[in-house]
């Protein structure tokens, strides 16, 4: 199994990722400069990981969507290919028009690293589907702008399409004071409707061999994903 | 109109820009002519303490420098330690301290971005940051500012880096009210046989500027210049620099790629004194003679003079030396991380840096002139009113109940949950960090190391009651406390970085302060058989005239490498009994209770027995071999009652509470709030109890059975069975966890 890794002036958590599926995943891993505009057709996941890419000058994520390797990753995920933004990766991915909404600074307007909960809301993903519906996983954050904000003003979860977690307490409440940073309705982490795109503010590559390990579930989903579809090939 | 860079000084311009007469006096001698006005600005800033160590020198010779992981000591951009398995680690420890007072997010922004430039000259992965902030009185508003000032300032350039703050040290009194300390650490990753040194070796080599253009700002001393000697009037220029964690990230990127491609030859950080420092110190180390041309070098300004590039603390700046055919490669990467490089100057024969600014040398200096200052005779002497301070009233203590003395350390300012500053930073980028911000110690697992099981544990400390009352005891306990830090987390200390803070080195019990604060370090680390590898010396901190409380920050790295576990610090069941190894007293001389009950730090403080400390790491370390659970803490600020309280705030088992037995014949103040070091607590199911005690005597130090945890909520204290202090775990947390926050609104 193969995975690209892109690297922005400023990721600062491209080894974390490479390290985690490459270790826990045994994926064949890539890593590829943001100016590079390489055919992706041969790797079955692209990750856009975390960090300041452009030093969040402008916008977190505004610069880097612009990135020559970003066209590349859009004609990918057109076609179906697996694409996985974590944290500044996310707002980089919702900047590139490939997630709806966007991220604003948090509510505290303060960075903010922890662990926090997370409640499963999806399990019929590529991301997901080791994971129960209603399950509570815990992973970092470690953000100062990952406000979720959607683009229609949604009252209610049912309204909203793809989100895959939302911020909880331990019990799997989605309590004003579990949410760190103020998203709305409480979302983590979305996905796109065709569900390939997938973008998270906490971190599942820190709880992988580490603190929770519930981050294993989620490359768990994926190997799962990919090895149905190698299957059904 | 400004003064020609290359017009002969005068001994005024000399006084005005700090350097004294008799320093003037010898450089004219040695160069049988007065300086240039460009020269004489290289001369004033290498000349500073703060560049110079003219009081401390003589001093610093005292600390051991050597051992067998030591590959780098004193003298280079960080110390570098042997680590096994072909790698090494390169820390250091700096100060920026008045800048953060002035302007506290740009001043500690800057210090963190300073210190990893120092960790990556020598070619070294940064993984791990630490802090250890000293803040003034909480009610002052200044100080509320300058603490949410220097956290976002700290967090903001480490994540930004991606470098994990991992731990770090805060503490307030009114000694740092105008004068606030921000001491900054960075360790990194190398391999032992590719360390990078600050060398301009090589007649031909080309010396290279790459990083961010050069400006005005931090020019040290030149608005001084400018109002003494220019009719032009000049607007003030900022003293404080400005820092871009984005540009550090890809110089940090770039210099590794150019380094791993062998390009470089010899690199440092302009850190302080910019251009100038980094320049003369690279000739000196090399023994080599540079010339350089400042119309190559970038500029953000235009019309700077020489006098001005040469001084300018614009960041994000490094000076290299490259051979001539590889500029080309060099070039190249640093193109792709999208900053400039400029060739500057080039190696040459002699030992004398000669410098041209509009086809006019400005500046032709033996270097040796310039790097080996004329030291400064300091003289010392012994604090008059010292036995004063040492006088603790016990009688007036015994007026008071312990559920009153609990009470006041339970609320002073320095009780409180870092959580509201350790939650601004990035605690684990670099997926590294196993245990850190909360527990005793960072500990820091090394998954670069094919195949190694070995973990770093990493700790800041110092005590500046006890090093005000007793220095050279303040020092010795510094490393102490450190070391049993570390011992706790399951490593054994390998060596310790300084930042030595003091008030003015004129002041004659400043430098007794000083000379004793280095012995005590030096009997410590000698004790232990670790090496001081690197350090940083901040003098003239005062408030109001009055020297801050003497203040030397232990940085302090360990290699854990029998154990795979994660210690647990806080209680982890309500069935344990709690151990309490090592003394049944300690000392209360400048203990955290008495300094609030007599509202002053008195009393003399009880020497550590740094044999004793030794018995203890041996008894940690024969502890972290056994097969059972258990909960580990030291005994430090506020002594046994606040390090039982801590074991409780930071546990996860809902209605925690704990009985604390005062030992038959025990004295109940010297039990409860004495501080001497080292003493451990140690929870554990009482079926290992007896395990645990077998241990202790072995490694012969004393232990005593003074409690157990329950689930009532509450902290009891008996003495002879009779209940003496109760109070509820819930109220205290409550304080204790808000304690902090005002600072952040």
């Amino acid at each position: 199994m193969k995975a690209a890794v892109i690297t922005f002036p400023g990721s600062n958590c491209d080894d974390d990722v490479v390290y985690t599926l490459r270790e826990f995943a045994k994926f064949d891993v890539t890593t590829l400069w943001h100016q590079e505009r390489p055919a992706l057709g041969e790797f079955q996941l692209v990750v856009v990981p975390g960090g300041f890419s452009y030093g969040d000058y402008l916008r977190s994520g505004a610069v880097a969507a612009l990135s020559p390797v970003m066209e590349k990753v859009k004609e990918y995920a057109g076609n179906g290919g697996l694409v996985l933004g974590i944290c500044n990766g996310f707002q980089i991915l919702c900047e590139a028009r490939l997630l709806p909404g966007a991220l604003a600074k948090n509510e505290s307007s303060k960075f903010q690293c922890k662990d926090v909960y997370l409640k499963v809301e999806d399990t019929n993903t590529p991301w997901t589907n080791q994971m129960k519906p209603g399950e509570v996983v815990q992973y970092p954050i470690a953000h100062g702008d990952g406000r979720y904000v959607c683009e229609i003003d949604s009252k209610s979860l049912a309204d909203v399409d793809g989100v895959l977690l939302t911020y909880c307490d331990a019990k799997g409440k989605n309590l004003p004071e579990a949410n760190p940073n103020g998203s709305q309705l409480a979302i983590a982490g979305i996905s796109n409707k065709a569900r390939n795109v997938f973008g998270l503010m906490p971190h599942p590559e820190r709880a992988t061999d580490l603190r929770s390990q519930h981050g294993k579930k989620l490359w768990n989903s994926l190997l799962s994903h990919l090895n149905a579809k190698g299957g059904n090939a | 109109m400004r003064i020609p860079d290359s017009q002969p000084s005068t001994p005024d311009m000399a006084k005005s820009l700090g350097v004294t007469p008799d320093e003037y006096h010898h450089v004219c001698k040695k160069l049988e002519r007065p300086p240039t006005f460009a020269e004489l600005g290289i001369f004033s800033a290498m000349f500073s303490e703060h560049c110079s160590y003219k009081s401390s020198k003589p001093l610093l010779r005292r600390f051991p420098t050597t051992g067998k992981r030591v590959l780098q000591g004193p003298g280079e951009n960080a110390g570098v330690l042997d680590i096994g398995n072909g790698w090494a680690v390169a820390f250091k420890m700096e100060s920026h301290n008045h800048p953060s007072y002035i302007e506290p997010f740009q001043g500690a922004a800057t210090g963190v971005g300073g210190i990893m430039r120092d960790v990556f000259t020598m070619g070294a992965r940064p993984i791990a940051n630490m802090n250890s902030l000293c803040f003034g009185s909480t009610d002052l508003e200044k100080t509320r500012s300058v603490v949410k000032g220097v956290v976002k300032g700290i967090g903001d350039y480490g994540n930004c880096v991606g470098v994990p703050t991992v731990a770090g040290q805060t503490l307030f009194h009114p000694c740092y009210n105008r004068n606030p300390l921000v001491n900054a650490f960075t360790l990194g990753l190398l391999k032992s046989d590719e360390i990078f040194r600050g060398f301009a070796s090589g007649v031909g080599n080309l010396v290279v500027y790459v990083g961010s253009k050069t400006g005005r700002d931090g020019v040290h001393g030149a608005s001084m210049a400018s109002k003494e000697f220019s009719t032009e009037a000049e607007p003030d220029r900022p003293t404080v620099q400005v820092g871009d964690p984005f540009t550090e990230k890809l110089l940090l990127e770039a210099t590794l790629e150019a380094m791993k491609a062998g390009l470089i030859i010899g690199i440092q950080d302009m850190g302080a004194a910019g251009l100038t420092s980094s320049s003369f110190e690279m000739a000196e180390r090399a023994e080599s003679g540079l010339e350089i041309n400042l119309d190559n070098v970038p500029m953000r300004e235009t019309g700077m003079s020489a006098f001005e590039l040469m001084l300018s603390e614009s960041q994000e700046r490094m000076l290299l030396v490259c051979e001539p055919d590889k500029l080309e490669g060099l070039t190249k990467i640093f193109e792709k991380w999208e900053l400039h490089s400029n060739v500057i100057g080039k190696v040459v024969e002699g030992h004398r840096v000669k410098i041209e600014k509009n086809g006019e040398v400005v500046v032709d200096l033996p270097v040796e002139l310039v790097t080996v200052p004329p030291m400064a005779s300091r003289p010392k002497v012994v604090p008059s009113d010292l036995k004063q301070r040492w006088f603790l009233d016990r009688n007036r203590l015994f007026t008071s109940s312990i559920e009153a003395k609990l009470d006041l350390v339970f609320t002073d300012i320095n009780f409180a949950s870092a959580q509201p500053i350790v939650h601004q930073y990035d605690s684990m980028v670099g997926n590294r960090t196993e245990g850190g911000t909360f527990d005793d110690a960072a500990l820091l697992r090394l998954r670069d190391i094919p195949g190694s099981k070995s973990k770093l544990a990493l700790t800041v400390d110092c005590n500046p009651r006890i090093t005000w009352l007793a220095p050279r005891e303040g020092g010795r306990r510094s490393v102490a406390e450190a070391a049993v830090n570390i011992a706790i987390m399951g490593g054994d200390p390998i060596g310790i970085t300084d930042c030595l803070n003091f008030g003015s080195p004129e002041n004659p019990e400043v430098m007794w302060q000083f000379e004793e604060a280095i012995e005590g370090i030096s009997e410590a680390c000698e004790a232990l058989k670790i090496p001081v590898i690197s350090g940083n010396v901040s003098f003239y901190n005062e408030t109001d005239g009055v020297p801050i409380y003497p203040t030397p920050m232990i940085g302090m790295a360990g290699l854990v490498t029998d154990t795979q576990r994660v210690p647990k610090t806080s209680f982890a069941s309500s069935e344990q009994d709690i151990l309490l190894i090592g003394p049944a007293e300690g000392g209360l001389g400048g203990s955290v209770m008495t300094s609030l009950f007599f509202k002053r730090e008195c009393g003399q403080p009880e020497d550590t027995d740094l044999n004793l400390l030794n018995r203890m790491l041996k008894f940690c370390e024969r502890l972290r071999k056994t097969k059972f659970s258990y909960s580990i803490h030291d005994v430090s600020d506020g002594g046994l009652a606040t390090a039982m309280l801590e074991m409780a705030l930071h546990s996860a088992v809902p209605g925690i509470g704990f009985t604390a037995k005062i030992p038959q014949g025990a004295d109940p103040d010297r039990f409860l709030f004495g501080e001497t070091i080292p003493r451990v607590l140690v929870a554990i199911d009482p079926g290992h109890r007896t395990e645990i005690e077998t241990l202790a005597s072995q490694a012969g130090v004393g232990f005593t059975l003074i409690g157990e945890t329950n689930e009532s909520g509450e902290m009891k204290v008996l003495q002879g069975g009779l209940e003496v202090a109760k109070r509820p775990v819930a109220a205290i947390r409550t304080g204790w966890e808000n304690r902090w926050k005002p600072c952040f609104e």
